[in-house]
């Protein structure tokens, strides 16, 4: 199949080249980029023209809920929301039931995605068993079988000396590991940010020094050990100054934050609203705009949708036993439009926090657009307004803290390997 | 937050979840409405017909024994029928959720619901999902709020002390943990209280309680000093095993409401306390039992209140 994308604005961060070019695809790769191949017959032409031609997008936190969370969302309606989204290459937590701590699990995660083939699946592994903080899984074994890094989800560690030997044992061969931090023994039972929403509404708090006391042990183990730490979801803006601090020192770290805390604060929670029981939580203006500067200069490697269908019975309790999270793989690119449109960040910019960014910090070969490359692309309409309706979703998860806005910013087409798996 | 989820469309009180957010008006209107019924108990036939032919539903998920059985008596004042239901024995044990079983008690046509739930934010669940004529009064959520409590106790202020400006009142013990400090709080400032102080240990006062619109004091002497109303918190047994606390009797020492202690207050000064009192660990029998205490008239004039609130909400006052 030969497809031509003709007339688009090409935003590719990772040459940073922001300019108007056509691009050829040639079976599953990029042929050329601006002059046509000698010879080139498009079968199928991509009027272009008043959209943007990007690559396709890298989420580094999406949760796909199999294996065993199906009645929340499955491979396939998880991966064409992702395909809905603009995303063709996603990393998913490993906090499935059972988590993905067994080589097994990941070779049958990597071979339904494949079959599905509307996106690119790059599982993380577990740093421990069942996640549990007590014994080092087989991580050579769990590479083999594709995991790209190893996390424990949103599971504690439960103590400095297991993080110092995951760390050590991951350096030992290699492989990054993506912690969120957060000290359990000074967030146990937290749902809402220490703040005046959290006293008013009487929700237990989960204070922002549970997360800066992990940053600041993390670091200091990143340090000791050589270890190649990946910081996940930051809410808090001493987090941010810690990293900033830490990169400035020339620690090889790198850190993310969701596109829900890029808008949201906890005033948002308003009458014990649970689709804005996220984790972490929700914290303040001050924290907001604290990672909205740290994305401005870098400090922030990139932005993910932390995706994480839930069903809708989990949702409609009270606030505290709501489960928590947002589906957001569908929201993913508007969500970051609309930041870079506020804060006056140029797209090239924005778009590296979906595209070249993430794909560094996987190690994978996607987010950029060159000839010769596998020809994962997103094309969107930039102007095209449009309000957030969660029952439209592809996504099974309806549960989302954006319903109702107006969002600017629409994915037309979405290419995967060359071929077009959303339009 | 959009609007009020206690109003209706058209301003009315639909629920009664919180005092955070009602207008001052309000909160005066349930206090003179309560001062109405206080003639009806206190005469020889008790009941007034206002709410006959309704049902009341009290929905107790955690146990209670004052509230539950004051908004018994208040509904049964006002001629409701009362069904009690001691949720936590039956069918939430066996799994149904909570918003099926107000579907259920919906069902069985319901006009009020009065609920007590150990989740913060269940009544305010509960009243988006019923029905646009039956109404859902706070019993007590968590440590969110507790508003009849605080309408009480702002009636029992009002009874002793005439009028809310010009006060000093101090809430005392532990404000990190209770919904009914939280009521207090919010109802003192709207009316217009002057000074709201809070007196506890660090390790029982919520992060950003001083963004409450009140005053810290870590001190019994110093915040204690010329109030004119005591308000004396329960302190849960479990915040006593240590990881708070050292100790009951150290809380005593230091937080306990002694005479002593309670001579730092103006010599007028009256000592409240929402009940059940641990006494010699908040509070001194002495006290307790004193002259300044107005611990009983305050479970009296909950029933007042109670009937208020529930004629309002029926659109009957």
């Amino acid at each position: 199949m030969k497809t031509h994308i003709a007339g688009g604005r090409l935003v590719d961060p990772a040459s940073g080249r922001d300019e108007r070019a056509d691009i050829f695809i040639d079976g599953s790769e990029i042929a050329a980029i601006g002059k046509a191949p000698a010879k080139f017959r498009a079968e199928r032409t991509i009027d272009a023209q008043g959209l943007v031609v990007c690559p396709g997008l890298v989420d580094v936190a999406a949760r796909l809920r199999e294996p065993g969370l199906e009645y929340r969302a499955t491979l396939e309606s998880e991966a064409a929301a992702a395909a809905a989204g603009g995303v063709t290459s996603l990393a998913c937590p490993p906090d499935t039931d059972p988590p993905l701590d067994e080589p097994g699990l990941v070779e049958m995660l990597k071979y339904r995605a494949r079959n599905l083939n509307l996106v690119q699946v790059y599982p993380i592994g577990a740093l421990t068993h069942a996640l549990q903080g007590s014994k080092l899984t087989e991580m050579a074994e769990l590479a083999e079988a594709g995991c790209v890094a190893f996390s424990q989800g949103d599971a504690p560690l439960p103590d400095p000396q297991m993080l110092l030997r995951c760390m050590q044992y991951a350096v030992t061969l290699g492989y990054s590991v993506w912690l969120r931090p957060q000290e359990i023994s000074l967030s146990r039972g937290g749902v809402a940010h220490d703040g005046e929403v959290a006293t008013r509404l009487g929700l237990q708090a989960v204070p922002a020094v549970a997360e800066t006391i992990a940053v600041s042990t993390i670091l200091l183990l990143a340090r000791q050990t050589g270890a190649r730490v990946h910081l996940c979801r930051l809410s808090g803006a001493e987090s941010v100054d810690m990293v900033r601090e830490a990169k400035a020192s020339g620690l090889p770290v790198s850190c993310d934050i969701s596109a829900n805390h890029l808008h949201l604060t906890d005033i948002d929670i308003g009458d014990f609203d649970s689709e804005y029981n996220l984790v972490p939580p929700l914290r303040s203006s001050r924290d907001r705009d604290a990672l909205r500067a740290g994305l401005a200069d870098g400090t922030i490697d990139a932005i993910c949708s932390d995706h994480t269908p839930v069903d809708d019975d989990a949702k409609q309790l009270p606030f505290a036993e709501a489960a928590a999270g947002a589906t957001g793989l569908e929201l993913l690119l508007p969500l970051t439009l609309k930041w870079a449109d506020e804060a006056g960040i140029a797209l090239v910019q924005a778009l590296s926090c979906l595209t070249s960014a993430p794909a560094r910090l996987l190690g994978i070969p996607a987010g950029s657009i060159v000839a010769g490359a596998r020809a994962d692309l997103c094309v969107y309409d930039p102007s095209q307004s449009w309000l957030v309706d969660a029952t439209r979703f592809r996504s099974q998860g309806h549960n989302t803290p954006f319903a109702g806005y107006e969002l600017r910013g629409r994915v037309l087409y979405t290419l995967l390997g060359g071929h077009i798996v959303y339009e | 937050m959009s609007r009020n989820p206690q109003l209706d469309s058209s301003g009315r009180l639909a629920h009664l979840l919180s005092i955070e957010g009602l207008p001052r008006e309000t909160l005066v209107h349930v206090l003179d409405t309560a001062r109405s019924f206080v003639s009806v108990t206190e005469r020889d036939i008790k009941k007034v017909p206002l709410l006959r032919g309704k049902s009341v539903f009290n929905l107790f998920f955690e146990p209670s024994t004052r509230t539950r059985t004051t908004f018994e008596i208040a509904a049964k004042r006002l001629s409701a029928d009362v069904i009690n239901l001691n949720v936590g024995s039956s069918s939430q044990s066996k799994g149904e959720t909570l918003l099926d079983t107000i579907a259920n008690l919906s069902a069985m046509h319901a006009d009020m619901f009065v609920v007590r739930h150990s989740q913060s934010g269940a009544p305010n669940l509960i009243a988006r999902h019923v029905g646009p004529n039956i109404h859902v009064i706070n019993a007590g959520d968590g440590r969110h709020a507790h508003p009849t409590q605080a309408l009480l106790d702002m009636f029992t202020i009002r009874h002793y002390k005439h009028d809310f400006p010009g006060l000093r009142v101090a809430i005392v013990g532990d404000i990190l943990h209770s919904r009914v400090a939280r009521s207090q709080i919010h109802a003192l400032t709207t009316l217009g209280v002057a000074e709201v102080r809070v007196i506890a240990p660090a390790t029982l006062l919520p992060a950003a309680v001083t963004r409450l619109g009140v005053q810290v004091f870590t001190d019994m002497a110093k915040g204690l000093k010329d109030v004119d109303v005591v308000i004396m918190l329960r302190l849960q047994n479990e915040r006593m095993s240590g990881e708070l606390l050292p100790s009951a009797q150290e809380y005593f020492k230091n937080y306990g409401l002694s005479p002593e202690k309670l001579a730092h207050a103006d010599s007028q000064a009256i000592v409240m306390h929402p009940g059940p009192m641990n006494r010699g660990v908040e509070i001194d029998s002495s006290v307790a039992d004193g002259t300044q205490s107005v611990i009983l008239p305050q479970v009296t004039f909950g029933i007042a209140v109670r009937m208020a609130v529930m004629s309002i909400l029926a659109g009957q006052s």
